[in-house]
């Protein structure tokens, strides 16, 4: 058998499970759709003494109009998020961006909570909670903290979650009237970790832009949310040379590294080549467009 | 917590139990412990998607699911899809497009195109070309299996 021993656990309440964590110490492991930590497994990069199956925690899963915000449970699968038609309507960036999350059948499994707490740099989902300023809830034993993107996601797999602490839910801020929303990717082929991938989102009133999101993955230890390049944006009338000026400062503010799949001035070039895609998409969705 | 325990799946419709250590994977309990070795396994870690199966009637990779977390599921395998001598209406497709050479990729290929065709109606090429990305084939190149899927699709069957 490929994974190591592990003692299995699978309950059924979010109680139990966070008092399972808090008593199994630092070598406990939440398995949520095991598309990324499943992998480790057969590999034995992870050798988790505990493994607490989250799978079974039915308030953990689900979609939850709350007016300004969608609340979304951890364990709510990939493959839901992509055929929710609450979602395309409230958080169209995320319901774009999911598509390009591995394929469908990983997607059937994975998780949003498992995507945004494994952190990968280049993970979609996390890039999408940076763009739009998501809130993720993380509950322990000692209670719940509401924790921002910008001071969530630290570094690669590296998050401010706590050992004894599992990410509940994420609380994406429904799309404004007249924003538009569009997800841009490049990768060797479809289905594979991003290359770069940026996510834009442009809110336009009286034919100036009133608000600008643009974050990326694929181009820095963890998703990057670009004020500068949203800077070049607000208050233009989004025309072709403010989105140019945004995308070198996409290309400015990125952090990519070399590595066997692109070297790290590709993967700038690629970034600003990204953003230019999904900023023009982005417009072209936008109501109220000079 | 290690010990073996008791795992009951429906397969092909019917209920078959085995006993399984906690870190024993889908795949091998199909395989070793109820004899399915249609299922096949590449890579063990995503990549390869040989080890498709449906469970509660969506495409899974079965080498990533743990077999006790399958307890009480409902699992497909390329072994329910034929009727007797009679291959399912895409197993054919896949010999006259000539879909397959070694045959290795084919029961996840097959597994696949099935979850993608019942759930996403009106496949485009791109579509079917973008879905069938996740199975690896190291024969065909691809173009019998894209033809073989675009005729199952058009053909309204699911
Ligand atoms: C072939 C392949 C290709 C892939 N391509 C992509 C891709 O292009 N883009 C992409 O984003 N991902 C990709 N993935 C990863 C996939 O999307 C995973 O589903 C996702 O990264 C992890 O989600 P999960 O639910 O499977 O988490 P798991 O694998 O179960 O867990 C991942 C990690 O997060 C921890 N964790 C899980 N849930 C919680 C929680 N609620 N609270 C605290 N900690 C938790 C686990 O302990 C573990 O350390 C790919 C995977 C494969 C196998
Ligand atoms: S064996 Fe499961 S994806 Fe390769
Ligand atoms: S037929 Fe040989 S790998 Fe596809």
């Amino acid at each position: 058998m490929k994974p190591p021993r592990f003692d299995y656990h699978a309950p059924e309440s979010l109680d139990e499970a966070l008092d399972l964590l808090a008593d199994s110490g630092p070598d406990a492991r939440i398995l949520a759709g095991g598309q990324s930590l499943v992998p480790a497994l057969n590999f034995r990069l992870a050798r988790p003494s505990v493994l607490i199956d989250i799978n079974g925690v039915a308030e953990l899963a689900g979609i939850e109009d709350a007016g300004e915000r969608l609340v979304i449970g951890a364990t709510t699968r990939q493959r839901a998020i992509e055929t929710s038609e609450t979602v395309a309507r409230r958080v169209p960036l995320l319901h774009e961006a999911t598509r390009y999350v591995a394929h469908l059948p990983i997607r059937t499994r994975g998780t949003l909570g498992g995507s945004v707490a494994n952190a990968d740099p280049a993970a979609e989902d996390p890039a999408v909670a940076a763009a739009l300023e998501a809130t993720m809830v993380c509950r322990s034993r000692r209670g719940e903290r509401r924790i921002a993107a910008a001071g969530f996601f630290i570094d690669v797999l590296t998050t401010a979650l706590e050992p004894d602490e599992m990410l509940i839910a994420v609380e994406f801020p429904g799309i404004p009237d007249g924003a538009g929303a569009a997800f841009a990717e490049i990768s060797r082929r479809d289905g594979d970790f991003a290359l770069a991938g940026v996510a834009a989102q442009i809110a336009i009133s009286n034919g100036r832009v009133a608000d600008a999101r643009i974050a990326a993955c694929g181009v820095g230890p963890a998703p990057l949310r670009f004020r500068d390049a949203e800077d070049a944006l607000l208050d233009s009338a989004c025309g072709p040379e403010a989105i140019e000026a945004a995308c070198d400062a996409v290309a400015a503010s990125s952090d990519p590294h070399d590595d066997v799949h692109a070297s790290a001035a590709y993967r700038r070039q690629l970034a600003a080549a990204m953003a230019r895609r999904a900023l023009n998409g982005a417009r072209a969705r936008a109501g109220g467009a000079a | 917590m290690t010990a073996k325990r008791s795992v009951t799946v429906t397969v092909n419709g019917e209920t078959r139990t085995g006993e399984a250590e906690p870190r024993m994977l889908l795949s091998d309990f199909l395989r070793d412990t109820l004899g399915l070795t249609g299922t096949h396994v590449g890579c063990e870690h995503g990549i390869c998607g040989a080890c498709t199966v449906h469970v509660d009637g969506e495409a899974a990779r079965s080498c990533l699911m743990l077999a006790v977390q399958a307890d009480g599921a409902e699992i497909e395998t390329v072994e329910g899809l034929a009727d007797g001598e009679t291959l399912h209406r895409l197993q054919q497709l896949f010999s006259k497009h000539r879909a397959l050479q070694c045959g290795f990729c084919t029961p996840g290929m097959l597994m696949t195109a099935l979850d993608l065709v019942r759930h996403r109606p009106n496949l485009t090429e791109a579509e079917i070309r973008s879905g069938m990305a996740a199975v690896l084939c190291r024969c065909t190149g691809y173009e019998g299996i894209v033809h073989a899927v675009a005729e199952y699709a058009s053909g309204g069957e699911r």
